[in-house]
């Protein structure tokens, strides 16, 4: 078993570093310290650390006047509270009015497990990604995440860093280095591919072993950057493997698969399946039972691409 | 008061006389609009933009530049009449005002206005972005200052109230909020729709210093506005009484004005009453 990390830390440590190469850069949280892993932060920056309290809609415009002053704030609470409650402030404050605010939904996805539902985020993707000008990325491990904080200080404009707490293992090489926009393959096969984000591409890469045993080439592409959608290689993909399925820790609606969708049917279209939450609101259970719960496993990835092969293989 | 004082109180009447002219006259020709508050707000207007903003048309992005973010962005035609007076753009271009392709929005956008600091029209919004604007200042130990005008009706919204908490807990005595309190919401009285009143001892029990004015009393608005500092540590707060329509008799304090637009009798007969209040 390889080492499992949470990418918030990769993240805290990061935002230190680009803290400490850019005096602009300043943090709001909104009661969200420790949720954040940012008490470094505080400590080697106390002044530019703004906590606004409990108050989501004030804490996203607050960071678009801080932007409007010249600061480039980074803006980090749990996923669903950020998202969800401050929805209209990140479409004006700072995707209509192009703010350089970069937004790191902590705990995103399923990550609050037991807690419910209301703590779930798993609509995030598919609210954020229906804005335009806001970027949106969902790091797959640490390296990835960390170089996602750094690209996001060096670029301007809005962005969304959708960051797990769930424990993920290192997936790409010391030597990966993240490009926006831009998809990485991770594993080459010519029968399918399984395009996964976030927490769900080291399974899907765990799923890709499992279906070579089975005597099935599947490629496996991780897929950051959600907007702008690496439109290329998805055709490539479709092109190459004829069959696509799509994972994440996310409705089914609107999100990764919504996004791959999209370009697959208007480009080259060929059979997909879209792995994810399937429109209900989630039991009660730990992060891990509830991805078991919904299949979201390298068996249950392995299952869905035998049965799209399947019926491919029937048509 | 001194003649220059009565001056430059003379000019800024006939400005804001002018600005209402121009404003009818441009909201009569898009067909759309929001006189009412246009008209309770442009003395506001024009007393931040000629005498206490400290903003160069020349260089909009200047960063130690004044910061004026109007909350009620639907009021736009007001902000762009005073802009466009101040030389952010030309006056002339007033007449895309809402036309296809027209900076010019029902709704300012600063990715295309320059002197907009703020996209606004959904209400509740300004406020906060202002005090984010002060801490910027305050972080940088910079001396330009932030206004935000705010509507009354716009204060039924809670996010203003989580922005004066986190502008009185910060401190932040760079902050100004006006609020325009005309009285009126869209189709009612503030009071019969959702109470603001007791209004003052609200924003004094959230923490800020708290003056009461006249919305179109030029003397009185400069007084307020032109003090550096009322009290120490405290964000400031100026409620200005104003009249919905103020300057046209048959709008004042109508509710029917918050976004009717006149027709060209109508029209007629405001702009003659414009004209004569400049002679009269």
């Amino acid at each position: 078993m390889s080492q499992l990390y949470d990418c918030r830390d990769a993240f805290a440590q990061a935002l230190e570093e680009a803290a400490r190469n850019d005096p602009r850069i300043v943090v709001v949280i909104n009661d969200s310290l420790g949720s954040s892993k940012l008490k470094g932060f505080k400590a080697a920056f106390p002044q530019r650390l703004v906590n606004v309290g409990i108050a989501e809609q004030n804490m996203v415009g607050v960071a678009a006047g801080l932007a409007n002053g010249g600061k480039v704030p980074f803006v980090s609470g749990a996923s669903p509270f950020l998202t969800a409650r401050a929805l209209e402030q990140i479409k004006v404050d700072l995707a209509y009015s192009q703010a350089n605010v970069k937004l790191c939904g902590m705990s995103s996805g399923l990550a609050y497990g037991e807690l419910g539902p209301t703590h779930h985020s798993i609509e995030d993707l598919a609210w954020t990604r229906a804005i335009a000008n806001l970027t949106v990325i969902v790091p797959a491990d640490p390296l990835e995440t960390a170089q996602a904080v750094h690209e996001a200080a060096r670029l301007s404009g809005p962005f969304f860093l959708r960051i797990s707490r769930m424990p993920v293992p290192q997936v790409h090489p010391a030597d990966y280095r993240f490009r926006l926009g831009k998809a990485s393959w991770l594993r080459q096969g010519s029968d399918i591919t399984l395009i996964a984000t976030g927490v769900m591409v080291a399974r899907a890469l765990e799923a890709a072993a499992l279906l070579a045993n089975d005597g099935i080439e599947a490629a496996v592409i991780n897929m950051a950057t959600i907007r702008p959608l690496d439109r290329e290689a998805v055709v490539e993909a479709a092109r190459r493997s004829g069959a696509i399925v799509t994972v994440e820790e996310h409705t089914i609606y609107g999100g990764l698969g919504g996004a791959v969708a999209e370009a697959v049917v208007t480009t080259y279209p060929v059979p997909m399946r879209i792995l994810g939450v399937p429109g209900v609101f989630a039991p009660t259970g730990s992060p891990e039972y509830l991805l078991e719960h919904f299949a979201l496993t390298p068996a249950g990835i392995r299952a869905a691409a035998l049965e799209l092969l399947k019926a491919r293989a029937e048509q | 008061m001194t003649q220059d004082r009565e001056d430059q109180l003379a000019a800024l009447s006939r400005k804001a006389n002018l600005l209402r002219q121009r404003d009818l006259v441009m909201i009569q020709r898009a067909g759309m609009g929001h006189l009412g508050g246009d008209f309770s707000a442009l003395d506001i207007l024009v007393t931040l933009y000629f005498a206490v903003l400290r903003v160069d048309p020349q260089h909009p992005d200047a960063p130690d530049r004044d910061r004026f973010i109007l909350s009620k962005g639907h009021c736009a035609g007001a902000l762009y009449n005073t802009i466009a007076e101040v030389g952010f753009f030309p006056t002339s271009e007033l007449e895309t005002f809402m036309k296809p392709l027209s900076r010019l929005n029902g709704h300012p956008d600063r990715t295309k206005v320059p002197g907009v600091e703020a996209s606004t029209g959904p209400l509740g919004h300004g406020l906060p972005i202002g005090v984010g604007a002060a801490l910027a200042a305050r972080l940088d130990g910079a001396a330009w200052r932030t206004y935000v005008l705010t509507g009354d009706g716009e204060l039924q919204e809670g996010s203003n109230w989580e922005a004066a908490m986190a502008a009185a807990h910060y401190g932040l005595d760079n902050l100004t909020v006006i609020v325009d309190r005309n009285r009126l919401q869209q189709g009612a009285p503030t009071e019969d729709t959702i109470r603001l009143e007791p209004l003052a001892d609200k924003w004094r029990a959230f923490g800020w210093a708290v003056r009461e004015v006249d919305g179109h009393d030029y003397a009185a608005l400069l007084h307020m506005l032109q003090s550096e500092s009322w009290e120490p540590g405290r964000p400031r707060c100026l409620i200005a009484y104003t009249h919905k329509g103020q300057g046209v008799s048959f709008m004042c304090d109508n509710v029917d004005w918050h976004h009717r637009v006149p027709t060209p009798e109508e029209a007629e007969r405001a702009l003659q009453e414009l004209r004569e209040a400049v002679h009269g």
